[in-house]
């Protein structure tokens, strides 16, 4: 009898939380989820909180080397705002029933992932106008989309964040653009960073439709609007053209307009590079996940100071 | 040395305290023991970018050779530069920034509080609008000061260990010069060895409030306001200018 009630009130709550998916209404923290729901907005939105601040080591390795006071300026506020959606993501996913504490432990321990992108080095200074250009320009593809994302504060963190996102990637543009308005050796770093941002910036969108594990129960969900390979080909059909404005070769030879299918069509994704960078063994995969685990460590005596004297100051508050 | 000249000084002095402290500050990027603090030391250095944009800009419109705030910042060698010892000392760790954050800080608020009634409009405005910044940048260090001082006995004992260390660098703030005097009477800026008693009291209060000694160790360390600098300096500026040394003719 009581396996029969618990049943039914489950399936009711199942019925509820679809018709409201169904509707396109909002699923908000204190509504009732199914388990497979939360557990997946918990992983999709650490690992995007997790791409943000590991996105700052990359960037970060340039600012100290800003070739000017407005570049030093620019980066660092775009640093800046990376650091500030990883905070609106990490409670985004706090209102999830996951402290940030065991968001950056699964972190350290593999069992949580970041973008493997940031798994790639930042080796001159256009790489930093590559990163801004391209590596943003395909994650605000991504976060467009997941503005109409179905759980609420993640499609709310989402407005805000594409509001900034798109700051970086015209500063990422105008790095590229001016470099490539300089001298044959600004032109040559523009177009290595390039060569060596292209490939990767393809792969954030994922494996293929036909390859990707998790698209179905997220669209039926509505966490994912719009598939892996539609969101790749939107990507594309923006970036050829930026890149042809002002100079640069997509290092594809494959690259040729489709009018058939209205996007352009491309040349071989190397699945092997991503799945052995994914794996773990891309240029900079240890280098960052130790020097997260190395500063995270380092602070731990700021972060028990901060405590222990928040609980000293509440014990005397409460004797007076 | 002609009012110009000073003036030109003064206003480059100034401009390196900004622009090489914005430098240490923004080394803390992805390298903060939360991630609040991460944001919030390279909002510092952000002020300080550009802090050191308005008055280098300024000093080269006063000496008149065309050079640009970037022509100061990236295109001049190391004993060109004037800033104070304490600006380029290492961060260490983060009870060393946060000494070297209060020192300068407090330091900063009463100067810039005179230097907003000094009678260079320029430099009256670059002031006001300093103020503004220091006053979160002296809130933002008093708190941490007495979160370790006042912590755990490890927090303790790096704070005192920091606040120990650094304390003999502060007398130069204090300094004044031909160029300080000449304005101090020509244009009624900071007259700097009358803030010390300001800047001992106010410090002294935050310290002890941290629970925190006072150190008693005479000021020593100066001459990086007439170009003599630490070890360090030239490690930043290495890394600094190295995109305007190893292309001296590109625009970025």
């Amino acid at each position: 009898m009581e396996l029969q009630e618990h049943t039914s009130v489950a399936a009711d709550m199942l019925r509820h939380f679809e018709e409201k998916i169904e509707r396109g209404d909002a699923i908000e923290p204190k509504d009732r989820m199914p388990d497979g729901y939360r557990k997946h907005l918990i992983r999709q939105i650490s690992q995007h909180a997790h791409s943000e601040v590991i996105g700052m080591q990359p960037e970060g390795n340039w600012v100290t080397r800003a070739p000017s006071l407005r570049a030093k300026q620019i980066l660092l506020a775009k640093i800046q705002d990376e650091g500030g959606h990883g905070l609106y993501l990490y409670s985004a996913a706090e209102t999830l029933g996951i402290s940030r504490a065991e968001m950056i432990e699964q972190l350290h321990a593999g069992k949580a992932k970041y973008s493997n992108i940031f798994n790639y080095p930042a080796l001159n200074w256009a790489d930093i106008g590559a990163i801004g250009w391209l590596v943003d320009g395909a994650a605000i593809v991504n976060q467009v989309s997941l503005q109409r994302t179905s759980y609420g504060p993640y499609s709310r963190a989402m407005v805000r964040i594409c509001k900034e996102e798109s700051f970086h990637q015209r500063q990422g543009y105008e790095i590229m653009a001016k470099m490539m308005k300089g001298s044959a050796e600004q032109r040559d770093m523009a177009q290595d960073a390039m060569n060596r941002w292209w490939w990767p910036a393809l792969m954030m969108f994922g494996p293929h439709d036909s390859d990707s594990p998790h698209t179905g129960d997220a669209f039926k969900w509505k966490i994912k609007r719009q598939s892996n390979d539609e969101l790749r080909a939107k990507f594309i059909d923006k970036t050829v053209q930026q890149a042809e404005v002002i100079g640069l070769t997509i290092p594809d030879k494959d690259l040729k307009w489709n009018e058939a299918r209205g996007h352009y069509d491309h040349g071989a994704i190397n699945w092997d590079e991503f799945y052995r960078v994914i794996n773990g063994n891309g240029p900079c995969n240890q280098q960052r996940m130790d020097h997260h685990k190395r500063v995270h460590a380092e602070g731990a005596w700021v972060r028990e100071a901060a405590e222990a004297y928040r609980i000293k100051k509440e014990k005397k508050l409460h004797l007076s | 040395m002609t009012q110009q000249e000073a003036l030109y000084k003064f206003a480059l002095r100034l401009g390196d305290n900004a622009l090489i402290r914005s430098y240490r500050l923004s080394e803390w990027c992805s390298n903060a023991p939360i991630l609040e603090e991460d944001l919030a030391l390279t909002n510092f250095a952000l002020d300080m970018i550009g802090r050191a944009q308005s008055l280098l800009g300024y000093a080269g419109e006063i000496e008149g050779k065309g050079r640009t705030a970037d022509d100061l910042a990236y295109k001049r060698n190391e004993q060109l530069f004037v800033n104070v010892l304490m600006a380029e000392l290492p961060n260490n760790d983060f009870a060393y920034t946060i000494a070297r954050e209060l020192f300068l800080s407090v330091y900063e608020y009463y100067y810039f509080t005179d230097l907003a009634k000094c009678d260079d409009p320029t430099l009256a405005a670059i002031a006001t609008k300093t103020l503004k910044e220091v006053k979160y940048h002296m809130a933002h260090s008093t708190d941490w000061t007495l979160r370790l001082g006042d912590g755990t006995e490890e927090s303790h004992a790096r704070m005192q260990d920091a606040v120990n260390k650094l304390w003999s660098y502060a007398g130069e703030f204090f300094e004044a010069d031909v160029v300080d005097v000449m304005l101090t009477n020509a244009l009624n800026t900071p007259d700097t060895p009358r803030l010390l008693k300001n800047w001992e009291d106010h410090t002294a209060a935050v310290l002890k409030e941290a629970t925190l000694r006072t150190p008693s160790v005479p000021f020593i360390q100066h001459g990086g306001r007439n170009g003599v600098h630490t070890e360090y300096m030239g490690h930043i500026l290495s890394e600094m200018q190295f995109l305007s040394h190893a292309y001296p003719d590109a625009s970025w």
